[in-house]
């Protein structure tokens, strides 16, 4: 049982606003690589979205951690919020939050300098955001009696349902998508017809 | 609707050199071509025995060994003072390249690139079969001048037990300096591209890859790699041996020298070697050809009319927006549809996309339908206005220059056989009864330009 | 010898987003089927930032300025 030290209130405050952000940034990192669009905004919306609230996000978990430390309450060092499992109190859950937070790292300034690594290897890396979201989860879950009920438990549900959601729709959608070699097949065979509609929607 | 059919079979047996119909024969029915292998100085390439290849013996008997120069450089000089041009299609100089690969630092790689891929050339088949050493003397001066330490032979399954023999011969004989891999090249139009022909050596499959950085600069496995047309090695090997005034004493000034040539007409298909400027009247017969196309599948149909008056050299083909490219003259006869032909190779060169670059991708499948619709009974008003827009879109939008070559394709179909889109439009064909267009299959219509079957479906297709 | 600086797209890399042609209207349009169609003249030093960003937000990293 946390104490009640304003410090205490805002590093759970930053903590849920941190998971929504992080929820947020998922569905929309999945939106873009399957070029999806938000209704009403332009294309570099989504991408854009997708970085700036990635930066927000760790702005946020930045605060989280500190306000953690500094309340007096309990003990947590300062580098537990980087190196798991270095914390007495809560060793398990806040690891797992460190966990989370360095994986976060290592996507962001993967990302930041992109144009200087190989494709395949930032790829790779960025891949771990399908791990770092559930750690990041099983953390807040574990660490913090808040989200175990009330409107609060509803709210990491919700979040849960949407990164499920979007996995399951990129899952499906990479299987509906045609491998490079028969692509070209597939569109003569579309346009071999004599009555073939117009142009139709690009294969890609 | 059109379907792929056999290929001509008389085409084929000219690549695999039967006695009947062998490739270098300079045939009595073909009127210029006897005059060509016949004039002095020619041939160079090919046996001197028509249709008898030479085995490593009358090589050397001819030739002599290999004259390795124990140190760099010299080669590509004699290559820059010859003015020796690339044979494989694109003519870039091959001193340039050698230079540029011999400059790189480390490891260096030289390939062979037999792999032609163009169904209706057949040179470098017939090179490989009717004087395989030739080409690799080639390979090993040249590996020699630029300092490689490995060298692959990249060619179409069905050489390689030929070549194999030779360089278990050569080796034997203690001629090669840099031991030869044989690789095999998928049946792929793209395979014989550079950068993909480097991808497949690399293990993965023959499609292209961006360029910057050129092959030449960072290649298999990152190390410079010259990659150079089997025809050009051939060339290089005589130079070494006789100079560049020699090479010099035939072709024109800018474009100096011999080539290869597959020629194909209403008396059937060859492979002649011939003087760079000469007449193509004496190359091949003319009388009663619609249009002639000019460096293949990538190249430019132009009006027999016309081409009554044009040489064997780009400097003269250019005024009329062709190109020598590979050595590939087709002359239509009459009685074909040039539309028909015309649909058949776009659809082709539409299935041989690699499928990578989106304007590609997207383009050519939509042309080769709008040619289809042009080369039937009808069309709609737009479609020749969507093909000079899609020949638009697709040209320079690419990693290599696939739709480039099918835009230039199409574009002088346009051309060429304007008068033809407006019969079909009324229902009519010059050629044959327009009734009878069915299958490529059908026994009322003999296609003239030679396509392979099928289309490649999967990754396999590439490798 | 003055440096310039022209964009390119790697065809194999694009897939059509068309984020560079929201950003860089000035040089970037988009084909009938999304693919951008890119200015092959050197970019004007006015439109060198905006260049710039484009290039970053490319999220399949196809767009690059090249110097020659």
């Amino acid at each position: 049982m946390g104490g009640t030290t304003a410090f205490w209130y805002a590093s759970r405050a930053t903590g849920v606003v941190a998971l929504l952000l992080l929820t947020a940034v998922l569905v929309l990192g999945i939106l873009v690589n399957r070029q999806g669009r938000l209704p009403g905004l332009p294309r570099f919306a989504v991408t854009s979205l997708h970085r700036n609230i990635s930066l927000l996000a760790v702005a946020f978990i930045a605060v989280h951690v500190l306000t953690a430390v500094l309340d007096t309450f309990v003990s947590i060092p300062l580098l537990s919020g980087v190196i798991p499992f270095a914390s007495g109190y809560e060793r398990l859950w806040l690891g797992l939050g460190a966990i989370s937070f360095d994986l976060m790292l290592a996507l962001i300034i993967t990302s930041l300098v992109r144009g200087h690594l190989n494709r395949i290897l930032w790829r790779s890396i960025h891949l771990l955001a399908y791990l770092c979201w559930p750690v990041a989860f099983a953390h807040s879950i574990g660490s913090s009696r808040d989200l175990q009920h009330g409107w609060l438990l509803y709210l990491a549900l919700a979040c849960a349902l949407a990164v499920g959601a979007a996995i399951l729709w990129r899952l499906a959608s990479a299987a509906r998508q045609l491998p490079r070699a028969a692509r070209v097949a597939a569109l003569l065979h579309e346009h071999s017809r004599p009555t073939a509609t117009k142009a139709r929607e690009r294969i890609s | 609707m059109m379907t792929m059919a056999p290929v001509n079979q008389r085409v084929n047996e000219t690549a695999n050199g039967t006695a009947n119909e062998t490739a270098d024969e300079p045939a009595n029915r073909t009127a210029g071509a006897p005059a060509q292998q016949q004039r002095p100085g020619l041939p160079r390439l090919l046996p001197l025995v028509p249709g008898v290849p030479e085995d490593l013996r009358a090589h050397l008997a001819r030739y002599g060994r290999p004259p390795y120069q124990g140190g760099r450089g010299h080669l590509i000089q004699a290559a820059e003072q010859a003015g020796l041009t690339g044979r494989g299609g694109a003519a870039f100089p091959a001193h340039r390249k050698l230079a540029i690969v011999a400059r790189g630092r480390g490891r260096k790689v030289i390939v062979a690139n037999g792999a032609e891929s163009e169904p209706a050339s057949h040179k470098d088949a017939v090179l490989l079969r009717a004087a395989p050493n030739l080409v690799l003397d080639g390979l090993q001066l040249a590996a020699e001048a630029i300092g490689a330490s490995e060298a692959y032979l990249y060619v179409h399954p069905g050489v390689s037990a030929e070549i194999t023999r030779a360089l278990g011969q050569r080796a034997a004989a203690g001629l090669d300096l840099v031991s030869v891999t044989i690789a095999e090249a998928p049946p792929r139009f793209l395979a014989g591209q550079e950068s993909a022909l480097v991808n497949r050596l690399g293990g993965g499959p023959a499609v292209p890859t961006f360029v910057p950085p050129r092959v030449t600069e960072r290649g298999l496995g990152g190390a410079p790699t010259l990659v150079q047309n089997v025809e050009t090695l051939a060339h290089l090997a005589l130079i070494a041996r006789y100079g560049p005034r020699w090479f010099r004493a035939l072709g024109t000034r800018n474009e100096p020298g011999s080539m290869l040539a597959t020629l194909h007409s209403k008396v059937g298909s060859q492979v002649v070697e011939a003087e760079i400027g000469v007449p193509l009247r004496t190359l091949i017969p003319l009388e009663g050809a619609q249009a002639v196309l000019i460096g293949g599948y990538h190249g430019t149909w132009l009006p027999a009319g016309l081409i009554g008056t044009l040489t064997l050299d780009n400097a003269a083909l250019k005024g009329h927006g062709a190109a020598v490219g590979a050595g590939v003259i087709a002359a239509l006869p009459a009685d074909r549809c040039g539309l028909v032909e015309a649909a058949w190779v776009v659809r082709y060169l539409a299935a041989e996309s690699a499928g990578q670059c989106g304007p590609c991708l997207n383009g050519l499948p939509r042309m080769a339908a709008a040619l289809a619709e042009l080369a039937g009974r009808g069309h709609r008003r737009q479609v020749r206005a969507d093909l000079e827009r899609w020949s638009g879109l697709v040209t320079g939008r690419g990693a290599c220059n696939h739709p480039d070559g099918t835009a230039r394709f199409v574009r002088s179909t346009l051309t060429t056989f304007a008068p033809e889109i407006a019969l079909h439009a009324r229902g009519q064909c010059s050629a044959i009864n327009h009734g009878a267009i069915g299958s490529r299959g059908a026994a009322s219509y003999q296609p003239f330009l030679p396509l392979p079957d099928g289309v490649p479906m999967t990754e396999e297709d590439w490798v | 010898m003055t440096m310039v600086d022209t964009l390119r797209v790697n065809p194999i890399n694009c897939t059509g987003h068309g984020v560079c042609a929201e950003l860089l209207p000035e040089l970037v349009t988009l084909d009938e089927w999304g693919y951008p169609i890119v200015d092959p003249h050197p970019v004007p030093p006015s439109l060198d930032l905006e260049a710039r960003r484009a290039v970053a937000a490319c999220p399949a990293l196809a767009l690059k300025l090249l110097r020659t």
